[in-house]
């Protein structure tokens, strides 16, 4: 009682300063970047109007285009993997296993690391590999450039994931699998019937993050194969980067700035529907 | 009770975020001098920073003038100084890699003709120019070419004298190839073309097809270059692939340092570097007794007259959006650097440069020094043409095209689309 009167009188001061972190570090830069999706620029402060020009050269970019397929599909493939391996270690580790906490760990530590980092150490070793089956290169083969990276990423994020999934399991009322239990239902049944519904918020997390995290592929790429070879393994992210980076000019601040935008709304306008998708199976408990 | 704790929180909330705010507006610069103006330089040179910093300091003990020397990572200059000169104190001179890099850069430049600095360069050439205006002054002259163990050819039986046409060199290095299992070493170190590596030929190497292209045609820039010389491109590859250290299939994943160790611990007689890498050979242990540098001979002109590729990319620009008393600052500091008894022995002793300047100091660069012996012998040296290439994309491109090539998984004729068509597209791109 006395608290929310003094939230009603103090609510300003604890909000204020999320909310102007929020408008300095995200609302200013989204709209500012809108703008100079519009404009030529070599420097933020110092840009010149340049209209639609910069979505027509963006929109009909084959190169551009070819990430997005490339993103599409890695984010796809690594979206399943990541979730049912991830899931499958979750169960395997909320049972009554000597040791769980250990493993528990173990899974999660490759998350701690770097994308850049783990994407050279990779390299190495995946190099090293395929020098051993003399096949070509990470660099050379944009099949095997994919493959590497669906491994990498599925290497460090499973962990992270499988500690959102354990959480979820570790939430389902006891009662509700010994209902079940009683009930005749074997394990199966109980996995699909009661596991995942009372899950599925967990669930909508995990497939956000990783959906996500697949568009927004960069460190790995740049450092596991840098879209070698010939731009054929470079995602959205790394693609918006080299419009940048690898030619001069100011209109190729404002090609890439319109990609980033593009590439801004595609990503939203998946993750908000794949959050309705799964939230709608979301049950009460 | 809970209305005090609960504003006293709230006032520490609202604290710490102004102390965020005040750290980052806070300037970089400090020092209290009487002179005005202080000079903020961007460097290019990841291995030249402690050494900047150090005559930076020493200017500022003298003058009282504030310099602060920021280096980017390297790899990330463009990114850096984008991000930089955006800033309210922005970097008050940076740096330009020729031509090319000053077309992202010229509305930012300060035309330098008349200032005292761009007086003190020893030949106009070194001035980087856009019509009229001076928009760049080189810095510093570097050389490449063939670093030579000397200790090693002599083992191989050869003298580095024996060197003095394509032709020798492809002799020497596939005897040795021929002999390695007895001999313990290799010609040439890695071609590595990972990124820490690859602009070692899709940028220095290409250089030599072009430099001479550009001699046939008298010219010395391009649209559309033709590619006379690159079956001479392929021959050289060709030799470097296949009597190196490792099995072409592998240079895909060779890095920088591969190639340097591999130089450093006597596994390769040649290693295809610059000036700027004596410093790293003499830390690992080599001696000026055992280090020589040839030209690269590719099989065109008058090789016996051939020189070591000598050149610039690193132009000084002075930022014409700073204030007025930053610009001053920075203009004094410059001729400061290539004039005072202190700032002409940093550069020459401890940066290791030589200086296209009237007072530098000789560099104890044996590789300097060997450019130096090429020139007064007569010899021609190469001139760097690569501050034409139309973008870093066609140098990836080529760069690609020749890893493929390497690797078996792409033949010469995607080196010759990458070079010829490439450089066509992405000249016209630059508009």
């Amino acid at each position: 009682m006395n608290l929310e009167k003094a939230l009603r009188k103090w609510w300003p001061v604890f909000l204020l300063p999320t909310v102007a972190a929020f408008i300095i570090g995200f609302a200013y830069p989204f709209v500012q970047g809108l703008y100079l999706s519009f404009c030529k620029f070599i420097t933020i402060n110092n840009a010149s109007w340049n209209g639609i020009a910069n979505y027509a050269y963006a929109l009909q970019d084959k190169e551009f285009l070819h990430s997005f397929l490339f993103s599409t599909a890695f984010t796809i493939v690594s979206t399943l993997i990541i979730n049912v391996v991830a899931f499958a270690i979750a169960l395997a580790l909320t049972r009554s296993i000597k040791g769980t906490n250990v493993f528990r760990t173990v899974y999660f530590m490759p998350n701690l690391i770097g994308g850049i980092v783990l994407g050279y150490i990779w390299q190495i070793l995946l190099n090293c590999v395929l020098t051993l089956l003399e096949k070509p290169l990470l660099s050379l083969n944009a099949t095997y450039g994919f493959w590497g990276l669906i491994i990498l990423m599925c290497w460090q994020q499973i962990g992270y994931m499988m500690i959102i999934y354990i959480a979820g399991l570790q939430s389902i009322p006891t009662d509700y699998l010994e209902a079940a239990h009683i009930d005749g239902a074997n394990s199966w049944q109980t996995l699909w019937k009661v596991k995942i519904p009372n899950v599925m918020p967990s669930i909508t997390i995990c497939l956000f993050l990783t959906l996500t995290n697949g568009f927004k592929l960069f460190d790995q790429n740049l450092a596991l194969t840098g879209g070698e070879p010939a731009h054929s393994s470079e995602g959205l992210a790394l693609n918006i980067y080299n419009t940048f980076y690898a030619r001069s000019g100011p209109q190729w601040k404002g090609y890439g700035q319109a990609k980033a935008v593009v590439f801004c709304i595609l990503v939203i306008v998946i993750s908000l529907v794949q959050l309705r998708a799964t939230r709608s199976k979301e049950v009460q408990q | 009770m809970k209305k005090f704790f609960a504003l006293c929180l709230a006032l520490v909330m609202v604290l710490s975020l102004a102390a965020c705010g005040k750290k980052t507006e806070a300037p970089a610069q400090s020092g209290d001098s009487t002179a005005t103006g202080a000079v903020y330089y961007l460097n290019f040179k990841p291995e030249q920073d402690e050494a900047w910093q150090a005559l930076a300091a020493e200017y500022t003990a003298e003058t009282g003038v504030p310099v602060t020397v920021v280096t980017a990572a390297s790899g990330t200059y463009e990114e850096t100084l984008m991000s930089e000169m955006a800033k309210s104190n922005p970097p008050t001179l940076f740096q330009v890699n020729g031509p090319v890099g000053l077309a992202n850069w010229k509305d930012y430049c300060l035309d330098l003709a008349g200032t005292p600095v761009a007086g003190e360069l020893t030949s106009d050439g070194f001035a980087l120019k856009d019509g009229d205006a001076t928009l760049g002054i080189a810095y510093v002259v570097e050389s490449y070419g063939l670093i030579t163990n000397k200790t090693l050819l002599a083992k191989a039986g050869y003298a580095v004298e024996d060197i003095k046409s394509f032709d020798d060199l492809k002799k020497v290095a596939e005897d040795i190839t021929a002999r390695s299992a007895e001999l313990g070493f290799s010609a040439f170190t890695s071609a590595g073309m990972d990124g820490s590596s690859d602009w070692r030929f899709k940028t220095h190497l290409a250089n030599l097809p072009i430099y001479f292209e550009y001699q046939a045609d008298g010219i010395g820039t391009t649209k559309e270059i033709k590619g006379t010389y690159l079956d001479n491109y392929k021959a050289i590859w060709d030799l470097y692939i296949n009597n190196s250290t490792c099995a072409p299939s592998e240079l895909a994943g060779k890095t920088g340092s591969d190639a340097e160790s591999e130089f450093i611990n006597g596994q390769a007689v040649f290693f295809q570097n610059g000036s700027w890498e004596y410093g790293a050979l003499t830390n690992g242990g080599l001696t000026d007794d055992d280090l020589s540098m040839i030209p690269i001979y590719v099989g065109l002109g008058d090789e016996a007259n051939q020189g070591l590729c000598t050149g610039t990319e690193n132009y000084w620009c002075v930022n014409n959006t700073a204030k007025a008393e930053d610009i001053q600052a920075t203009l004094d500091f410059l001729y400061w650097c290539v004039t005072s008894a202190k700032g002409t022995d940093a550069m020459a002793n401890q940066m290791g440069f030589v200086i296209p300047f009237k007072k530098a100091v000789e560099s104890p660069n044996l590789f300097v020094k060997i450019d130096n012996a090429y020139t007064a012998e007569g010899r021609m040296p190469v001139s760097w043409n690569f501050p034409t290439m139309p973008s870093e994309e066609w140098k990836n491109g080529v760069g690609s095209a020749l890893t493929a090539y390497a690797a078996g998984t792409g033949d010469w004729s995607g080196v010759v689309t990458a070079f010829v068509d490439g450089w066509a597209k992405e000249a016209a791109l630059n508009g």
